[in-house]
């Protein structure tokens, strides 16, 4: 990443995601369609504007320097300058969750483009939309092992949903379009498009809209109006069905139709990790998240569940346990725009491919027509043993023997104090399973992490990204501390760009769910998972934070805890960093160990609850 | 495990066969053969892939290659309904002693001769699969010193075109 040229940004201190910035020059606007000669860097610019593109994460270098040029002088794009283009990565995924628009970020060829890598992966594992722009090496240079020349389409293949090397600068037009398209419809993805450096620098004509050609890409979003009402019926006739709701729904943005489908039918409803928010976690009827550290009402509900209607969700390891110890009684409803997620893990017994707003706007019909016909459905007897699970198996936790702060009353402290308009993002491991039980959600795109792939160190960039997204929004980032040392230099861009997030770093000084990994199946053996940030405090985050234009703030003890959430939100000129220190010895529970099956799920230590088979 | 034959339409665009090998590799899938190759329209490409699955993996296999942007359409052919062929070339060893024998069992396969040298004769043969396994298993005894062979090639059979409407 040689950053070739290091203008200062005439940006620093605006808001974030603002107006234009002041004393540019707007170019007159071609009459519309006309051709216009311009370089194929002005070309791209004049694209990303006329997509809609408001902020793009990134960093210039050597080949992706023409394209720098141009977008000075736009005054529809702004440009962020990040420190590493990870954050520019995660950053876009962070905007476009936020939003349900494409999140944009740049880079040059080679380290630049490798570094995106992680991101795009993650962004393909979540499917976020998210676009991705590289330069590369000249035309007559490719092959050759240039300087800085990696085949970034090449190696991004297996981990976008579809990628270009643009080798004609009339073709950049419909490039971005078509990426633009094929990242935002049908399942969402990242797309990455790589452009060589001369053609970035020949001049060729720039028209608007280019024409599309995507002959193999047809996303199916009306579904099949036989299969909705077989899934309808199936609803009406079962005695113990639970609605499994996942990120679908959110990008489908299907939440009140969700609402109207679950409070229609009095079914009773999970949301996996990608899909917190879609159900108001204070809803009567929402059982929780499933999964590995699911709640016990919401892993046991899909246990004995006799009809499972699965609505944007993949049927992960993570939620199923063990597969084919997995709701064994149940039958399957399910709902997806992608049809290759159907029976992939588990068979259906119903498919059913579309939209999920669609889908779900058509089961309210058909399941309206049913009751209208035969009444409404009772399911009396499954909530009683719902409620039963609930009861006795309640989110919570134990304070540490060893009279350390709680980090599960840290997280759920923070959620009571800032409340459901914030957004919340976080990294990936302890922090993140307490972030997700322990914070309530009540709306969609209000809870940002990485889910599929798992990323460490998602949290701050990701919320540099929501905060340029949602200006006026308090944006958390609940992160590790292990995860904060992978990504914290995007603190910096906060500060310098008007980004002020706030991070809460749950600092146990261990790689918290490794350790919990190993107390609990390598016979408490700590190999390589003591950070040091305890013992040592190096490194320093309050002092690391004040170096990098934040406030820094720190918190021991439980009476501290609600005046520093309060004092952190008080602070808005610039990032805050807050500095709570943990317990080493806090465990995630309810817990299903991995390659078990959910029966085994575990409450806390030694609590098993579905050892009694108890039918309704 | 079965074989299925599947046709595959293409975008004729740089690295689509990569896209799609790159899946079957990625998904532990097993190409049996690939064949790839111009169509009446320029623009596509047409792929014959042999794959050894069982039917439900076979049906991820085709969801999967559908989710290729570049990937138009997929056909698979039943061998019952389709016409299915393998191109081998093949140097035998053939001295003035066996040269009869060689050329009576390439005539008997409905194979050519496409080359001659006093040590070898090298054979071209079209057919199916079995075809060309069995005239394998009689030139083998008198030393094979090279082989090629194509992948399969299908279309199916009848009036009806898979390529008519998919292109838009």
């Amino acid at each position: 990443m040689t950053s070739a040229t290091s203008r200062p940004s005439s940006r620093a201190g605006q808001q974030p995601a603002g107006d234009a910035k002041p004393g540019t020059r707007p170019k007159p606007a071609p009459p519309a369609g006309a051709p216009v000669r311009l370089t194929g860097a002005q070309s791209l610019v004049r694209s990303l504007e006329a997509v809609g593109v408001e902020v793009v994460f990134g960093i210039p270098g050597g080949t992706i320097l023409p394209a720098y040029d141009p977008l000075l002088d736009s005054t529809k794009v702004r440009h962020v300058l990040v420190r590493h283009e990870q954050g520019a990565g995660h950053a876009a995924t962070g905007y476009a969750q936020a939003t349900g628009q494409v999140g944009v970020c740049m880079a040059t060829s080679g380290p630049g483009a490798t570094n995106l890598v992680t991101p795009l992966a993650d962004a393909h594992m979540d499917s976020v939309p998210v676009v991705a722009i590289t330069g590369q090496q000249t035309r007559a240079l490719i092959g050759t092992d240039a300087f800085q020349e990696a085949d970034i389409c090449g190696i991004t293949m297996p981990i976008t949903k579809h990628n270009f090397l643009v080798t004609d600068p009339a073709d950049i037009p419909a490039a971005i379009a078509e990426a633009f398209h094929l990242a935002s419809t049908g399942r969402p993805g990242p797309v990455l498009v790589d452009i060589p450096k001369d053609v970035l620098q020949e001049q060729t004509a720039f028209t608007w809209p280019p024409e599309m050609q995507l002959p193999g890409y047809r996303p199916t979003l009306r579904p099949h109006g036989k299969q909705v009402r077989e899934a309808a019926r199936l609803m009406m006739s079962a005695r113990r069905p639970v609605l499994y709701v996942g990120g679908g729904v959110i990008k489908a943005k299907a939440s009140e139709q969700l609402r109207t489908l679950a409070e229609l039918t009095g079914i009773p409803v999970v949301t996996t990790l990608m899909a917190r928010g879609a159900f108001p976690d204070s809803h009567a009827q929402h059982l929780g998240m499933p999964g590995m550290h699911g709640s016990v009402a919401a892993v046991a509900a899909m246990q004995r569940s006799d009809l499972l209607v699965a609505l944007g969700a993949r049927f992960d390891d993570r939620v199923t346990g063990k597969l084919d110890s997995f709701a064994p009684d149940a039958a399957v409803v399910h709902a997806d725009i992608d049809p290759a997620e159907i029976s992939k893990n588990r068979k259906a017994d119903v498919p059913i491919v579309g939209d999920c707003a669609e889908i779900i706007n058509e089961l309210i019909d058909a399941v309206r027509a049913e009751i209208n016909r035969d009444g409404e459905p009772k399911y009396d007897a499954w909530w009683t043993q719902i409620e039963a699970w609930r009861d006795t198996y309640p989110a919570g936790f134990d304070w540490p023997a060893d009279g350390a702060l709680a980090p599960q009353y840290v997280i759920e402290r923070i959620g009571q104090l800032v409340g459901p308009d914030a957004l919340y993002t976080a990294g990936v491991g302890q922090h993140q399973m307490w972030a997700a039980q322990f914070i309530g959600y009540e709306k969609p795109g209000t809870w940002i992490n990485s889910g599929g792939l798992g990323t460490m160190g998602f949290a701050v960039p990701a919320a540099m990204g929501a905060k340029f997204a949602y200006p006026d929004k308090q944006v958390w980032a609940i992160d590790g501390d292990g995860c904060f040392q992978m990504t914290n230099q995007e603190l910096a861009t906060c500060a310098i760009e008007g980004a002020p997030i706030k991070v809460a770093v749950i600092n146990n000084g261990n790689l918290g769910m490794v350790r919990q990994w190993q107390n609990l199946f390598y016979a408490e053996r700590y190999s390589s998972t003591d950070l040091g940030t305890h013992a040592h405090r190096i490194p320093d985050f309050v002092l690391l934070a004040e170096s990098m234009g934040c406030a820094g703030l720190r918190c021991d003890s439980k009476d501290d805890v609600d005046d520093v959430i309060k004092k952190a939100m008080d602070i808005n000129d610039r990032p805050v960093v807050i500095d709570f220190i943990v317990g080493k010895d806090a465990q995630v529970w309810p817990m299903v160990a991995a390659g078990t099956g959910n029966d085994e799920i575990m409450a806390a230590r030694g609590i098993r609850p579905l050892f009694e088979d108890d039918e309704v | 495990m079965t074989t299925h034959t599947l046709s595959v339409l293409v975008e004729n665009k740089p690295g689509v066969l990569a896209r799609v090998a790159g899946l079957f590799s990625r998904r532990g899938f097993n190409i049996e053969s690939l064949a790839v190759g111009p169509t009446e329209n320029p623009e596509v490409s047409r792929m014959t892939i042999v794959v050894a699955v069982e039917d439900l993996p076979l049906e991820q296999v085709t969801k999967q290659l559908n989710k290729l942007v570049n990937v138009i359409k997929i056909v698979e052919l039943d061998p019952a309904t389709s016409v299915q062929r393998e191109l081998l070339l093949v140097k035998v060893r053939a001295d003035a002693t066996v040269r009869s024998q060689v050329l009576e069992t390439v005539h008997l396969f409905r194979a050519k001769v496409v080359d001659v040298s006093p040590e070898a004769l090298t054979v071209e043969a079209t057919g199916t699969a079995d075809k060309i396994n069995a005239l394998l298993r009689m030139l083998e005894p008198y030393g094979v010193r090279e082989l090629v062979q194509s992948g399969m090639v299908a279309v199916g059979r009848g009036a009806k075109s898979i390529t008519a409407t998919s292109t838009r």
